[in-house]
């Protein structure tokens, strides 16, 4: 039910661009205002999303410790899964946001015969997620070959990285077939395993299936259905000079691209997808284990009045000396 | 706001990568590809075609080409049937650069806006206009 949901919505906003093009004219709306609304959306949302997060206190340290804490000179300390300096942290983020560690370690209980428990290393999630992140993030850069111009020498070097195979015209991009692989696979572990299913909400289905949306339509214009790549270049280089015009015959493929896209870029700022900021934020990741080296005071803490001897003698010095009590100051 | 230093640092970086296409582009001319016919051969056809309609040129051409090498390099047949019913000699050097003898003007406008790099001077030789030139 709830996967219908979700593959209903993505179909719904497939067809809203569809039907706006080739019935309404509404070739303007959907190449122009929506893109821009969306990417305001996007970074004012985000923005807000991380601000909000960014208010609220970390009392103490929670980082989590996976290694040999800094102790005795003598005992050796495991810098990366328990560091004790911004160097560690720096390098244990590094791993976390580039390389995914922590989900590297998943591990599976198993119950074999005999009865066994038997517990083992699970990388396809792991497998899974480096491929879909890392293609995502190529097909993002090599896409600023239609915003810029001159197009930077590094995206050629991309470009040819990614399309060395040479499979084909236009030349079968690496990345292309990964990214759909990696989303499919990361939808039908959501759908075969009983307790992830279980678990999974519209919300989770939903990215999922609009992200794969995204991919399904680029591909098919890159390889099958051509639209106009250069009315496609004269739209995106009109808008990032803010003077939109929108050439005529693009071909309606492109604004459901454009449409998805659009969609995700303003659904980001309010859903699971936003782990692209809050990774960075992770108090189990980011904070340096030396919660006994140094004093960390708890944030909220009121500051209490108080009263000390000194200022107490001074207060009642004549009163003390009167009564012949003795008084540390004269 | 905790830790602010560090966070708006990161949402200034942020904002600068989403907003990159925007600062790239100012100060630089948008100039639109406009590949050119005036080439000899062409100017002195009566009637201007290709060897197909110049919409289908457009969206096929790379295919048509990679269909030419396959037929050429693989198979030995060398004549391509239009579907007017004419035929042509499969080949990039004497057909296609036969009218379109300005490589610059005519393939290199789309293909370098858009930034295709197309890999056929690994093989092939450009046309003589451009080896004239010392290119």
């Amino acid at each position: 039910m709830k996967l219908l949901l979700a593959f209903v919505i993505v179909l719904v906003l497939s067809a809203v661009p569809y039907i706006g093009i080739k019935y309404a004219g509404m070739s303007y709306e959907f190449g122009v205002i929506v893109p821009y609304a969306a990417v305001a959306v996007f970074i004012l949302g985000f923005v807000y999303r991380i601000v909000k997060w960014a208010k609220s206190p970390v009392p103490f340290r929670i980082p989590t410790t996976c290694g040999q804490e800094k102790s005795l000179p003598w005992i050796k300390q495991n810098k990366l899964d328990n560091p004790s300096g911004t160097s560690g942290v720096v390098g244990r983020m590094a791993l976390e946001v580039l390389f995914f560690r922590s989900l590297f370690r998943n591990t599976k209980t198993e119950l074999k015969d005999g009865p066994k428990l038997a517990y083992g290393s699970s990388g396809w999630l792991w497998l899974a997620a480096i491929a879909f992140h890392w293609s995502f993030l190529i097909i993002l850069i090599r896409h600023f070959r239609l915003f810029s111009q001159p197009v930077p020498y590094l995206i050629n070097l991309l470009e040819n990285v990614d399309g060395f195979l040479q499979i084909g015209i236009p030349t079968l991009y690496i990345t292309d077939i990964l990214l759909l692989a990696a989303v499919l696979y990361l939808f039908i572990r959501r759908i075969a395993i009983p307790q992830v299913r279980y678990i999974s909400l519209v919300s989770d289905y939903f990215p999922l299936l609009l992200i794969f949306g995204i991919g399904l339509t680029g591909v098919l214009m890159r390889y099958f259905y051509r639209v106009n790549v250069i009315g496609v270049k004269e739209l995106v280089m009109g808008l990032i000079a803010l003077k939109p015009a929108v050439p005529a015959d693009i071909g309606s493929l492109f604004f459901i691209h454009l449409f998805l896209i659009s969609t995700l870029f303003a659904y980001f700022p309010f859903s699971k997808l936003m782990h692209m900021g809050g990774v960075f934020l992770s108090p189990t990741r980011n904070l340096a284990n030396n919660n006994r080296m140094v004093r960390h005071i708890n944030p909220w803490n009121y500051p209490v009045h108080v009263h000390t001897y000194a200022e107490y003698e001074d207060e009642f010095r004549d009163k003390m000396k009167s009564v012949g009590l003795p008084v540390e100051k004269e | 706001m905790y830790n602010s230093g560090k966070i708006i640092t990161g949402l200034i970086i942020f904002v600068g990568l989403v907003t990159l296409p925007f600062w790239y582009s100012i100060g630089k001319a948008n100039i639109k590809p406009d590949p050119s016919l005036n080439t000899p051969v062409i100017n002195q056809m009566k009637v201007k075609h290709c060897i197909e309609s110049k919409q289908f040129m457009i969206d096929n051409h790379m295919e048509l080409l990679n269909e030419w090498r396959n037929a050429v390099v693989r198979d030995n047949k060398t004549i391509y049937v239009s579907t007017t019913g004419q035929y042509f000699t499969m080949s990039l050097e004497d057909t296609c650069f036969h009218c379109h003898s300005n490589e610059k003007q005519f393939c290199n406008q789309c293909h370098s806006y858009v930034n295709i790099q197309p890999y056929c001077w690994e093989c092939h030789v450009k046309p003589a206009e451009e080896i004239a030139n010392g290119h």
